[in-house]
């Protein structure tokens, strides 16, 4: 049985997909902040892959300088906010905190980052300004969490910044792709204008790079050019029937989610394939929106899965039912999609083998494909000189972000090939001063 | 169903009922030895019902003198972390209700409650008045006078209060003609404010006080308005000293009680304990120390009068653990152990023992000793995080064991074999003092300390390539 209602308005859209972490109010961050020992060479900062100074905030947080508090968090990581609330805390800082060692709930880290950045963030509170004008132009493709860190950095370093964009907002996936109940797409946008108004960078929308004429451009009107284009749209199955009506790439689907809320129609029973933490999303997703049943089916055994314990146990959570060792051979259906025709598999020896005669059949009226995205190999091979690795991802230095061809630099899911949107954060900061570093140098 | 239980709490309430918490303070008599402060907890009879009715032994009365008026607002806070009132400080004088009034509530409480001790706190100026004030309250059915000679705000500026406290011979002047009109017992109540604590109290033991009661607030600035630049408590754009209590005055009041208690002609007094009581632990501590009554007022305030609740039961299981009926049994048995520091056993060695079981590994003891202490702890150096104690270098100072976050996860652990004795006071009397500073017998000599320059090279981890 469906454990929600198909959302009819915006409302029972909000009430389906309530936010998992809400603002912390004065007197809980007060009593939570009290809680924080100050470690010394805090292991919660060692796991945050920005390097924020987690005790120096929690304890401005206590002495009342939430605006203080503000100022540490986005001096290491621009996406501050974001961060707080879809950062997975549980495996990086929150995960990490001492109290875990003496089975005391550790300090909710995250929250108490967005109880310090949604204060200034609706204050208005000016805590950067742009760097005195140093002259030379830097362009940035994609203004995904990636882009929008490099930008603000080179802004403070006094860089004219322009970041061309092919969707009409900005923060990339976090405004596209990030679960609902995760962040609202306002908080998203509230976080990037408060950005743009204080640091001041041209976000050139609705404007894919997509030509050679078009990087060649760039390469004559910029001293340098950072990529954070990300990845692409979800990868192709190579499956019969994958072209059916019915049958939606996971990002595609999440997006639309974002997108149009409550006027999404879900059908009844819905398949999603895929074990990765997309895959959680897009069918919690579905769920939300009412789906009768939803399957999450997985080729491997449920330990073997991408997604993260809590991932999957909220989705299990908002009543989706998990089908494991389930390897998809073709979808069916007439037209519409009518089911997906699946392989029982097992692992022998630690290989996955398919078991011979054990085909079988789930019916539905959806299919969710959450294999993976494609990357943006097109695009990337117009650029001379840039070097990918075997998973067409983008080569960088590691301490400076410069790809083999040195006018580029790039960061986020182009160069790990999918994390968090904390890690772009950190490679667009990173980016931003290897690029300065460049450019002082020659 | 089974009946053992029941039979078992029988058992367990002869045991209780053996304990006799009853005291006789004085000549002031009380079937406990908590008392409520005179403070706004006692400036009404209907209070000290509730109160007494809640499991108090006595009250004293807020202080009655003369006709006053209040300002608001009145009270400022200390509070620490997620602790609030960790100090309380407030800018009120003495009752501000009509006498008569009090007088009135005052017999009507003695005629409910026979059997507690309710004690008239007054402040007054010349001798008349204080003459007429006592025979007033005597009337009133008073079991005790206590004098305020503490109130360090607004009183004071009018000559009275620690005005009257901080000269002990005006004090006892004032004692003297109290002494001489009143029919009841008569506590003196002391102001901390004085250099010695021993004075004032010496100067009411020559005045023929019955007791001594102490310590009132301490004069104290809680904070500054960070907009007005006003003290708290902010008073129309201003404010003013104000006078400290709770929590944060216990280890002040501890000490001036113990100053008293070792004082040969003062000693022999009996003591009501005030300043910071809030649980049994503190009650047992005053107690230890010679007070033989104790008085709350900022507990009271912060928590309602249900606090006794754990006051009574706290010190009960104390006393069954310990083996004593009444509190007289242990009054003062801490006394003989607080010396001089002259007397301290030198030879005595304790150093820090981590239970590498219990840490959570938030080297808080590692950087507290490193920067704070004697350099005595290290971490390990494959990036673990439990620390461990090099003992060369350990002093045995206790900071490590305070900081830690970790219930008994650090103890101080005894390295001497106990048959070497030897103080600084022998020292000086056998003439082996360390005279020069190189002179091998001084203590820090052999201490280790790291180069100045080391300090630059142990930088905190680059944390760069952390990320995955
Ligand atoms: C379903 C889903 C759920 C996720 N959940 C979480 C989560 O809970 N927490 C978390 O931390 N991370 C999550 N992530 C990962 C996170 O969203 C990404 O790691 C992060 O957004 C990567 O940032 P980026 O800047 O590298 O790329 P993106 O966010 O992908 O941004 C790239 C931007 O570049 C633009 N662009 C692309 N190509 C071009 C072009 N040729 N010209 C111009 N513009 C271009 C795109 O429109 C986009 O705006 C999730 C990802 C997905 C898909
Ligand atoms: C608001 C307030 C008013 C007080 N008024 C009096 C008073 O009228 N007479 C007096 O002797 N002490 C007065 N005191 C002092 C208390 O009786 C007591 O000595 C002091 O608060 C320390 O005890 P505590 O730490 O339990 O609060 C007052 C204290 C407070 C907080
Ligand atoms: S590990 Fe936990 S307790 Fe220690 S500094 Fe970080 S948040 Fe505070
Ligand atoms: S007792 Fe003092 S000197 Fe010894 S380890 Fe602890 S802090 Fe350092
Ligand atoms: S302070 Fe206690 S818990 Fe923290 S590292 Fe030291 S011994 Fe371990």
């Amino acid at each position: 049985m469906a454990e929600y209602k198909q959302p009819a308005n915006e409302q029972e859209f909000k009430e389906n997909f309530k936010q998992k972490k809400p603002l912390m109010n004065d007197t809980q961050a007060h009593y939570e902040s009290s809680r924080c020992l100050f470690c010394y060479d805090a292991p919660c900062m060692n796991a945050c892959p920005a390097d924020i100074d987690i005790p120096l905030f929690i304890k401005q947080i206590n002495t009342g300088n939430k605006e203080g508090a503000a100022k540490t968090i986005y001096d290491s990581n621009w996406m501050g906010n974001a961060c707080g609330t879809i950062c997975p805390t549980g495996v990086l800082c929150e995960g990490a905190c001492v109290y875990n060692n003496q089975d005391v709930a550790p300090l909710l880290i995250g929250r108490l980052q967005n109880y310090a950045t949604m204060s200034v963030i609706e204050s208005g509170k000016q805590l950067y300004s742009p760097g005195e004008d140093n002259g030379e132009k830097v362009a940035i493709i994609g203004a995904g969490p990636a882009g929008i860190s490099c930008a603000c950095e080179l802004r403070t370093l006094g860089y004219s910044v322009d970041i061309y964009e092919a969707k009409s907002q900005p923060s990339g996936l976090t405004v596209h792709g990030i679960a609902p109940y995760k962040i609202s797409n306002e908080e998203v946008i509230a976080e990037m204008n408060y950005l743009q108004n204080q640091l001041g960078y041209n976000i050139i929308y609705n404007h894919t790079i997509s030509t050679k004429e078009q990087l060649t451009e760039l390469e004559s009107n910029y001293s340098a050019i950072f990529i954070g284009v990300g990845l692409g749209a979800t990868a192709s199955l190579n499956m019969t029937g994958e072209n059916l009506n019915g049958v939606h790439g996971a990002v595609e689907f999440i997006e639309e989610l974002r997108k149009n809320h409550s006027d999404v129609k879900i059908a009844q029973k819905v398949v999603v394939i895929g074990g990765g933490n997309t895959a959680m999303d897009a069918a919690s997703g579905s769920a939300r929106l009412g789906a009768d049943e939803v399957t999450l089916a997985y080729r491997r055994g449920k330990d073997s899965m991408g997604a993260y314990g809590f991932e999957y146990d909220l989705a299990v959570s908002a009543g989706v039912k998990g089908l494991f060792n389930a390897s998809p051979l073709e979808i069916i259906g007439n037209g519409s999609v009518e089911g997906v025709r699946f392989v029982k598999t097992e692992s022998v020896n630690g290989k996955l083998t398919i078991i011979e005669g054990s085909e079988f059949t789930v019916n539905c009226d959806m299919v969710i494909k959450a294999t993976g995205q494609a990357k943006q190999g097109s695009l990337l091979s117009m650029i001379d000189n840039l070097s990918l690795d075997e998973k067409t991802r983008i080569i960088v230095n590691a301490d400076t972000n410069q790809t083999t061809n040195p006018k580029y630099f790039a960061g986020g899911d182009a160069i790990n090939g999918g994390a968090e949107v904390v890690n772009g954060a950190y490679d667009g900061k990173l980016a931003a001063n290897g690029i300065h570093q460049w450019i002082t140098q020659n | 169903m089974e009946f053992t239980n029941g039979s078992h709490k029988t058992k367990e309430m002869n045991k209780k009922d053996k304990i006799d918490l009853s005291v006789n303070f004085a000549g002031i008599k009380a079937p406990n030895p908590f008392w409520l402060a005179s403070a706004p907890p006692t400036n009404s009879g209907y209070q000290i019902m509730k109160a007494f009715d809640a499991g108090w032994g006595g009250a004293v009365w807020k202080t009655l003198g003369m006709p006053t008026i209040n300002v608001s607002s009145r009270y400022g806070s200390t509070n620490y972390r997620d602790t609030r009132m960790a100090g309380f400080s407030n800018i009120e004088l003495i009752s501000d209700r009509p006498l008569e009034d009090n007088l009135r509530e005052m017999a009507e409480v003695k005629r409910h409650f026979p059997d507690h001790a309710v004690i008239a706190s007054l402040m007054v100026d010349t001798r008349k008045e204080w003459e007429d004030i006592i025979k007033q309250v005597e009337d009133a059915g008073a079991d005790g006078i206590e004098l305020n000679f503490g109130c360090p705000h607004g009183m004071c500026e009018r000559g009275m209060g620690s005005a009257v406290g901080q000269e002990p011979e005006v004090l006892k002047t004032i004692v003297e003609w109290v002494m001489e009109a009143a029919n009841i017992p008569v506590i003196t109540k002391l102001s901390p404010n004085i250099s010695h604590i021993t004075d004032p109290g010496l100067a009411a033991v020559q005045g023929n006080t019955d007791a001594i009661s102490l310590i009132n607030t301490v004069k104290s600035i809680v904070g500054i308005d960070l907009d007005s630049y006003a003290p708290y408590p902010v008073v129309d754009g201003k404010g003013t000293n104000g006078g400290y209590c709770g929590p944060a005055v216990k280890p002040i009041a501890l000490h001036m009680l113990k100053d008293l208690m070792q004082h040969p002609e003062i000693k022999s007094t009996p003591m009501s304990g005030i300043g910071g009581i809030e649980t049994w632990r503190d009650v047992v501590e005053f107690i230890l120390l010679g007070a033989t009554s104790v008085q709350v007022c900022t507990a009271v305030m912060h928590y309602g009068f249900g606090i006794v609740r754990e006051l009574e039961a706290g010190l009960i299981n104390f006393m069954e653990n310990k083996g004593y009926t009444t509190i007289y049994d242990f009054a003062g048995k801490a006394l003989p152990n607080v010396t001089e520091w002259k007397h301290l056993n030198l030879k005595s060695e304790v150093k820090a023992k981590i239970n590498e079981d219990k840490c959570i590994g938030c080297d808080l003891c590692y950087i507290a000793c490193d920067d704070g202490a004697h350099q005595a702890i290290a971490l390990p150096t494959d990036g673990g995080r439990i620390p461990t104690i090099i003992e060369k270098n350990c002093v045995g100072c206790n900071l490590c064991s305070l900081v830690c976050p970790v219930e008994d996860c650090i103890t101080m652990e005894k390295f001497d074999d106990g048959k070497e004795h030897e103080t600084w006071h022998e020292l000086t009397e056998s003439n082996r003092i360390p005279d020069t500073w190189n002179d091998d017998r001084a203590g820090g000599k052999g201490h280790y300390v790291p180069e100045p320059l080391e300090a630059l090279a142990t930088k905190r981890k680059d944390k760069s390539g952390m990320r995955n």
